[in-house]
């Protein structure tokens, strides 16, 4: 633009300046020199303020504009709360001990589901935010009297970019599909058999995750995980390297308009040391109860995988979720007893000699919502006896054969609920459940549960 | 070997060059950016004309989308608040999260109508900033249109002349068929109508259409049949010409209450793809008025 217009002027000054003497050349050159100096400057304040208006412009179409219609007040920095009331009413056998037969008693918390009657669950108080323009944090408190459990407390990364997050602090691992779900989020009142028998309940992570989402159509993410180890299956062994470590892969995606699937592997690794559980010894001046103590290396895979249809994709009216997840652990360790009675076998301590394990399970269910706020749902739980290695004649010396851990039994369980919702934020299930997770116990149970949203609540995951 | 090097570089180099991947919540914007964008952008659209984008789940491949995106469009106004935050945490792609310049709410360029006095939710499921559900107003589209041109034009600055050249393009033929629009939906001024949703704020304030009823009680709450009474005793007093609602939402209490009044239902798209007829952004608004024009005349 400007070179074309100072050649136009050179050009239409040079044909005249071609017949004239050289003073008027002079003065003609001259004349062109201050022009083109006039020109420039004047282009160059131009350019300034073309610069200038872009952006001013830029700054004001910013992402914060909308930002400005809220008011500025502080308190509009306040963190999205939301708190979940549940409770139950629960109608079982009165058994002293649960326990599921043939498996390890899982110390780690669970969420009640032993007491009969009126009783009233967790109440979770969830606060989020982010943190910054780099990291989000979340606290997740369980509540009950006179305890304030820290389910979760975590922050995680949002601007590391290429498909990468990282997270770190507690947080429930990401293996399988239903133990990063929180209880209110569950689609029956209590957690699968196999959830139970694995971690107790739940497996979470005291450390780091870090997770990384392919660029491709399909869905594909991996995630890998190391943290203290301290929940069962392993123990707290106070020490500087990591406890557990734990993989995963996730694969995804969509069948027309009105499928969408999710199938997952999973693997974690962890220790024990003198991981506790009640036996009876036998002593011949009557059955004492003695801690039977496991220490070694704990391995569990998970498949899992995940089918929900919504006809057109509007999960509104009608939708159906099937759900199944699959297990294998591989325990391979020491077994040990202890006991303070004096005429027990385990008096002071005494090794049993090699322990290991292959137990397999796992859980298939189906919600089917058919028609707006009611569903229904059945879920089956199943988990084998699977192998146990040990020398009979070292262990039976100090154990009681007839210890549950022992018995070759398969635990199942029939569960069926139907449950109302108004809305998103509020729920009513009743559920009948036919356990028969402990040998000889036939375990008719009903429940009756509310859960309760309050606040802001947040998005489930799929 | 060289060669293969040469190779893989090129191909890591491709994605720089390619068009902008852009992620829309609704058609709608994936339409409007193609309408400015032309062949620079790739836009995909999240969900279709018969979803309700409040009622969507966080699936796979909505993150695997998004992974990939340069810009996210989303209308905004918590409309998308049930996935859309799932969807770019999970995603791990740093430049579509709120606040960059990968992330566009069409919400912040629409004066909002409805915003709630209080939030409680005994009022239903309300949104703070207002209803969502401004782009049955097609005016809106201007000034959605221009910032989203801006926001192109700063993503992919080597091509930002051209956006611009294609908003004003699209911001003329739009004007136009505005004007159309408006002069055909003349005989609809002060018409008064029922709607099963309050999804039609906006098309209501920009056509003079006089809403007298609304057949969910509270926003998102299915009407009983106590209340569905309780409006046909009102359309007596106070009748109505028909009943409008959106296409995706179930028609039962649409059909109780149009068979007892004896008042035509007209299905209106939301968006495009909301009905056979509402290929693309003007076709969208040609069939809304079509249908209203059609239902008075019965």
């Amino acid at each position: 633009m400007r070179r074309i217009a100072l050649s136009a002027v050179a050009a239409a000054l040079a044909l005249p300046a071609a017949a004239s003497n050289e003073a008027e050349l002079k003065a003609l050159r001259e004349e062109v020199a201050q022009m083109k100096q006039t020109y420039e400057s004047r282009i160059e304040s131009l350019e300034r303020r073309l610069v200038a208006a872009e952006t001013s412009k830029e700054k004001s179409q910013s992402p914060q504009d909308g930002g400005a219609r809220t008011t500025a007040a502080a308190s509009g920095f306040n963190p999205e709360v939301s708190l979940i009331l549940q409770g139950q009413y629960r109608r079982m056998k009165e058994v002293p001990e649960r326990s599921i037969t043939g498996y390890w008693p899982a110390g780690g918390h669970g969420h009640g589901g032993d007491e009969r009657g009126f009783t009233l669950d967790n109440s979770e108080l969830v606060v989020s935010a982010n943190v910054n323009p780099h990291f989000r944090g979340l606290l997740n408190v369980a509540l009950k009297d006179g305890e304030a459990a820290v389910e979760e407390a975590y922050f995680q990364t949002l601007g590391l970019g290429r498909g990468f997050t990282l997270k770190g602090g507690r947080f429930l691992s990401g293996i399988g599909y239903i133990n990063e779900q929180h209880p209110h989020a569950w689609d029956f009142a209590d957690a699968p058999l196999m959830s139970k028998a694995l971690f107790g309940e739940h497996y979470a992570q005291d450390g780091l995750q870090l997770k990384w989402v392919a660029p491709t159509d399909l869905f594909l993410a991996f995630g890998a995980e190391i943290g203290r180890g301290a929940g069962f299956p392993g123990t707290d062994r106070n020490k500087n390297s990591a406890g557990a470590s734990a993989l995963f892969a996730h694969v995804g995606g969509d069948v027309g308009r009105s499928h969408a699937w999710r199938a997952g592997l999973s693997w974690l690794t962890t220790r024990a040391r003198e991981r506790e559980a009640h036996f009876e010894d036998t002593d011949a001046a009557g059955p004492n109860e003695v801690e039977g103590l496991f220490t070694g290396r704990s391995r569990t895979v998970v498949a899992d995988f995940v089918w929900k249809w919504a006809p057109d994709g509007n999960p509104k009216q009608r939708n159906l979720k099937l759900q199944t997840e699959l297990f294998r652990r591989t325990e391979n360790g020491d077994l040990a007893c202890g006991s303070d009675v004096a005429t027990s076998p385990c008096l002071g301590g005494v090794d049993l000699g090699r322990l290991r394990s292959a137990q397999t399970g796992g859980y298939a269910q189906a919600v089917w919502q058919f028609m707006p706020r009611w569903r229904v749902g059945y879920r089956y739980d199943w988990l084998n006896a699977g192998s146990k290695r040990y020398d009979p004649a070292v262990v039976f010396a100090a154990l009681d054969p007839a210890n549950a851990y022992f018995a070759r039994y398969r635990p199942q369980r029939h569960s069926i609920m139907a449950d109302w919702s108004q809305d998103e934020f509020s729920r009513l299930r009743l559920q009948f459940a036919r356990d028969k997770s402990m040998q000889g116990v036939t375990d008719n149970q009903v429940t009756l549960q509310y859960i309760m949203s309050l606040g802001a609540h947040g998005a489930h995951k799929f | 070997m060289r060669r293969l090097l040469i190779l893989a570089f090129s191909l890591l180099a491709l994605p720089v060059q390619a068009a902008l991947e852009v992620f829309a919540t609704g058609p709608e914007w994936a339409a409007l950016a193609k309408e400015i964008g032309g062949e620079r952008v790739n836009a995909w659209p999240a969900t279709h004309g018969l979803q309700d984008v409040h009622r969507i789940e966080a699936r796979p491949s909505l993150i695997a989308r998004a992974r990939r995106a340069d810009l996210v469009i989303a209308t905004g106004a918590e409309l998308e608040v049930g996935w859309l935050p799932v969807v770019l945490r999970e995603s791990g792609n740093a430049a579509i999260q709120p606040g960059k310049a990968g992330y566009f709410e069409a919400a912040a360029h629409v004066r909002m109508l409805d915003a709630p006095k209080a939030l409680d939710r005994i009022h239903g499921d309300v949104h703070a900033a207002g209803n969502p559900h401004f782009v049955t107003d097609a005016r809106v589209y201007l000034k959605i249109g221009e910032a989203l041109a801006s926001r192109l034009a700063a993503l992919d600055a080597a091509h930002a002349a051209a956006y611009q050249a294609g908003y004003r393009a699209f911001a003329e033929r739009w004007r136009v068929a505005l004007s159309r629009w408006e002069a055909e939906a003349r005989p609809l001024r002060g018409v008064p109508v029922v709607v099963q949703h309050d999804a039609f704020v906006y098309l209501e304030d920009w056509l003079g259409l006089r809403r007298v009823a609304t057949l969910e009680p509270k926003p998102g709450v299915e009407p009983g049949a106590a209340y569905l009474q309780e409006v046909l005793a009102r359309l007596a007093a106070q009748p109505a010409r028909m009943v409008l609602r959106p296409a995706y939402q179930h028609d039962a209490s649409s059909r109780w209450i149009a068979e007892r009044a004896k008042l035509p239902i007209v299905t209106l798209p939301l968006t495009v793809g909301g009905t056979a007829e509402a290929k693309d952004l003007y076709r969208l608004f040609d069939d809304t008025i079509a249908r209203l024009l059609a239902a008075l005349k019965n």
